[in-house]
């Protein structure tokens, strides 16, 4: 107790972030059921979505020949949205049994229980995207290259933060698990209002305008780039500048209910 | 007789009622299909274009069966779902208690998800219509598309109260969700099955959902035909025929383990 009061401030942040990272860690190694939602619905999507709109490539306008390559990464964003919303639906779950309230009337800051949560999606969300990717790669899809990949691990990982901010923004305002339908269908939306499916030049209108205003189409094309060309910066800057921006606006968001929680 | 009929009509109301007042239950049936038909109608949509693929007024109109069968399939598994966790709070035990037929239990459920379905094929016919597409085979055929849909409805939350009432497990019962898709992606519910990919393709042509989209399909895009509409039938029969003994079978189990 002692040696801990003499610690600086941001070290005991750090450990509290690490033992809030370790439980939902702990969460997967115990309950090995855990994991399995968030690798099969990307993993079923991936293959489902090849195996029916494969024949788009013959459609003039797709920059590869092979929609594995054209889809996985949208399926390893798919379950990085899938996990960072899962992660709040378990803070619904806490709030509901009281667990949050305990770590509440600790000393953390709320930035910290806010952290621990979101660190720990993003952490967590690199198994359905290694899952979806190795049936990929399986399925003939194309080596995007270590830099591709690299960028792609980081789109994914930063998107499941994202993610996870909206999910605990609505679990913290709705304190109720029934949430979660909102929590998933709005990362749905906004992951698959992008060029997901299609080029932009292919798709219908409307959906043609949501994509060009949509921050993650420019996600959608970072982490594609390495599977259907080579890694350029033009192509990766503007995904890092729609995450960041997405992050610190939901982050915000997140943060103004968790500090609301509890007073 | 009816004594029973009010006992499924008195459960198909309480059904219909919960399933709208929870979040987690409607959105399933209603948000997510009309979601994804959204954005497959506008990613997807220069599909029609392909060589091989089917003469079709749009891909919204293509893409109608398809929603209205992923909404009735969620709205089986939501219907097992909820009938699970009656199960587990003790209020089917209280049912079994009552002095009417066990199986007006289970029927009073299925009234319930047949409703859904209704409602699922109303909300998808009025978003075709509402944003372009057209039904070609008229009143008769969008009369022919609902029924064979609250049919589907029903026949598929047969095999969801089945499990529900097997396994009394709410959360088995929603880890079936991800099979939902499974059966929905290896039919012909979003695409034509000639122009899928293999395994898929293969798949498609012997499932026996693809008959159900099929059949749900023509009237839309290009009118009632007899033989689709009799293999569709007959495929529902198939299920509902599966689901009833699922059920009752389940049933027994439930009755004789308490």
């Amino acid at each position: 107790m002692e040696a801990a009061a003499t610690l600086p401030a941001w070290r005991v942040n750090l450990a509290t972030i690490g033992a809030l990272m370790a439980r939902s860690r702990n969460e997967l190694l115990r309950v090995p059921g855990a994991a399995i939602p968030g690798v099969l619905a990307p993993t079923i999507f991936f293959l489902g979505l090849n195996g029916v709109f494969g024949a788009l490539t013959q459609l003039r306008g797709f920059d590869t020949g092979a929609y594995e390559s054209f889809i996985v990464p949208v399926s390893m964003l798919q379950g990085a949205g899938f996990t960072g919303a899962a992660a709040g639906v378990n803070l619904a779950r806490d709030i509901e049994a009281g667990w949050l309230d305990r770590l509440l009337v600790s000393p953390a800051p709320r930035w910290v229980l806010l952290a621990g949560t979101v660190l720990s999606a993003s952490t967590r969300a690199l198994i359905p995207a290694t899952f979806v990717l190795a049936i990929a790669l399986l399925l003939g899809a194309g080596w995007p290259g270590v830099d591709g990949l690299l960028v792609t691990y980081l789109m994914v990982a930063a998107m499941a933060a994202v993610a996870a901010c909206w999910g605990s923004m609505l679990a913290l305002r709705f304190k109720s698990q029934s949430a979660a339908p909102l929590m998933q269908a709005g990362m749905m939306a906004l992951i698959l209002t992008t060029t997901a499916y299609a080029p932009l030049a292919l798709m219908q209108g409307w959906l043609q305008d949501i994509a060009r205003v949509n921050p993650v189409t420019e996600v959608v094309e970072a982490a594609r780039q390495g599977f259907v060309g080579g890694v350029t910066w033009a192509d990766t800057w503007p995904g890092i500048v729609a995450l960041a921006g997405l992050l610190v606006l939901l982050g915000a968001l997140a943060l103004r209910e968790m500090r609301r929680t509890g007073t | 007789m009816a004594t029973n009929l009010r006992v499924v009509g008195a459960l198909g109301m309480r059904s219909i009622r919960q399933t709208f007042r929870r979040p987690q239950l409607i959105a399933p049936i209603i948000v997510f299909p009309t979601l994804l038909l959204a954005i497959q109608t506008g990613g997807a949509g220069g599909a029609v274009n392909l060589p091989g693929f089917p003469p079709v007024q749009s891909f919204l109109q293509f893409m109608l069966a398809g929603a209205m069968m992923q909404s009735l399939m969620l709205a089986g598994n939501s219907g097992g779902i909820a009938m699970a966790v009656d199960l587990e709070m003790g209020f089917t035990d209280r049912l079994f208690a009552a002095p009417i037929s066990r199986f007006t239990i289970v029927l009073g459920r299925l009234a319930g998800t047949a409703a859904l379905g209704l409602f699922a094929a109303l909300w998808f016919l009025m978003i075709g219509l509402v944003f372009g597409a057209t039904i070609e085979g008229g009143v008769p055929g969008a009369l022919l598309a609902i029924g064979l849909v609250t049919a589907c409805a029903m026949a598929v939350g047969g095999i969801g109260a089945a499990i529900a009432l097997r396994t009394g497990s709410a959360s088995v019962v929603q880890g079936l969700f991800p099979l939902v898709l499974v059966v929905l992606f290896l039919s012909s519910a979003f695409f034509p099955v000639e122009l899928m990919i293999e395994p898929a393709k293969t798949i498609a042509e012997y499932n026996p959902f693809s008959l159900v989209v099929e059949g749900v399909r023509e009237p839309i895009v290009s009118g009632i035909d007899a033989s689709d509409t009799r293999d569709a039938v007959l495929a529902i029969a198939g299920i509902v025929v599966f689901g009833l003994v699922l059920s009752a079978r389940a049933l027994k189990h439930r009755l004789r383990v308490g």
